[in-house]
């Protein structure tokens, strides 16, 4: 995107004080960085790495709900539930192209995703055994990253932030869907309700760890809160998601897998919020570390895809080459 | 995979329905004009977003140099008399 003959051109900065410091000066200014703009090496390749992982769980987030596609129970939640992987989809290839005015191509992220160097949300390691996990995963994964995409709009780098809202725009639907199909289960049998609570009791704790390791032991956290690549850290997200969540669950006769779940009037400087059980942070790092139930199965369906469409890429190339020395010929 | 060659990359603008300008949405892979169409179709207007595309091959967009930003664009701030509030005329005349 632009032109990428003077991408990296800046990476031989000499970054002095003077340098770090004009940059910070925009940055506390807010103006938005953009692609061939004077940029510490750091800054590069933090967003590299962050919009890349995400970029990753948009694509790989297609495979859990892509396993009910031709189950659903209805042409109306079919339809539904096409319209919503296709988005993400398209939100892959929004954060790829955002990804690459830095300068790393997309045969390089592919290649690091299938070869499992780059890592994706861990959320999209866990199975969808049920037909309510469609629903739970609309309502709470699809929430969490709203939860955490909304700031990001207002991220310092220009082709990051632009790219965010498209998908902003986009994304309210599927949070939507997803909390009218739970709503629809618990409102039928009781075989129904049951399986709407089964589901929240195995996404519930999965979903908050999206939002990543506790601000004490993030170690990506301050450099990207001063570059204002970030505006919130891990555990405020976390805790504006509680505390949005609780009470939908309630309202449709749900409760969180959580006993030290409870109201606490003196949160957020006053305005109360809930306070809630400790994080298994050992199971999140098993899953990041590629041990979590479906990591294999994911890499390996990623990996299908793209062996199985070689022969396609190849002819389309073939073709307009054959195209461009004809027009050349005539 | 690494003997593949590497897709061009195209700019997708749009343009929307209520007729302003062709405006930059974003980019693309794909092998030639034909196949970006198709994916820019896909991709950018699933919600209606415009009733015309453009798409252009990255490498012929030329950019101007951020490096040059105080030369390119400083020279505009003083030039006040570019714009109608600068000039002084009669209340009684009205709207102009
Ligand atoms: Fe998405
Ligand atoms: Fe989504």
């Amino acid at each position: 995107m632009y032109s990428q003959g003077l991408i990296g051109a800046d990476d031989k900065t000499a970054e002095d004080q003077a340098f770090l410091d004009a940059f910070q000066k925009r940055i506390d200014a807010e103006e938005k960085i953009e692609p061939n703009d004077p940029m510490p090496a750091a800054y590069r390749s933090t967003l590299i790495r962050m919009i890349g992982q995400h970029a990753h769980s948009e694509i790989v987030g297609m495979l859990p709900e892509g396993n009910w596609i031709t189950r659903a129970p209805s042409l109306r939640r079919k339809v539904a539930l096409l319209a919503k992987v296709q988005d993400e989809g398209g939100h892959g290839l929004y954060l790829y192209s955002a990804a690459e005015t830095l300068g790393v191509s997309r045969e390089q992220m592919t290649e690091e995703l299938l070869s499992g160097k780059a890592k994706y949300s861990s959320i999209f390691n866990y199975p969808t055994p049920t037909w309510a996990d469609i629903g739970t995963i609309g309502w709470l994964v699809d929430g969490a990253a709203i939860m955490n995409q909304v700031p990001l709009c207002r991220c310092s780098y220009g082709p990051y932030a632009r790219a965010m809202i498209r998908v902003c725009k986009e994304e309210s639907f599927h949070q939507r869907q997803g909390y009218e199909l739970v709503q629809n289960l618990c409102a039928g049998t009781t075989e129904q309700k049951a399986m709407a609570q089964d589901s929240l009791n195995r996404w519930w704790w999965p979903s908050l760890m999206m939002f990543g390791p506790s601000d004490t032991d993030s170690q990506h956290s301050d450099l990207s809160m001063k570059w204002k690549i970030k505006r919130f850290t891990n555990d405020e997200l976390r805790q504006k998601f509680v505390d949005a969540t609780v009470p939908q669950a309630k309202l449709i006769g749900l409760s969180m897998p959580d006993a030290d779940l409870k109201w606490n009037a003196d949160k957020n400087n006053g305005q109360g919020g809930y306070d809630f059980g400790a994080i298994d942070w050992d199971e999140f790092w098993r899953v990041v570390k590629g041990h979590g139930m479906m990591n294999k199965d994911r890499i390996k369906a990623r990996k299908k895809a793209w062996d199985d469409g070689a022969w396609v890429r190849e002819a389309a190339q073939a073709y307009a080459k054959k195209q461009n020395t004809q027009v050349a010929a005539a | 995979m690494s003997n593949e060659q590497n897709m061009p990359l195209w700019e997708v603008f749009i343009r929307p329905r209520t007729g302003l300008h062709h405006k930059h949405v974003g980019s693309l892979h794909a092998a030639d004009s034909t196949m970006a169409m198709h994916a820019a179709r896909d991709v950018y207007t699933r919600r209606e977003e415009g009733d015309s595309i453009w798409v252009v091959a990255s490498s012929h967009i030329h950019a101007s140099d951020p490096k040059r930003s105080g030369e390119n664009f400083d020279p505009a701030s003083d030039k006040v008399y570019r714009h109608p509030s600068f000039y002084d005329i009669p209340d009684e005349v009205g709207h102009m």
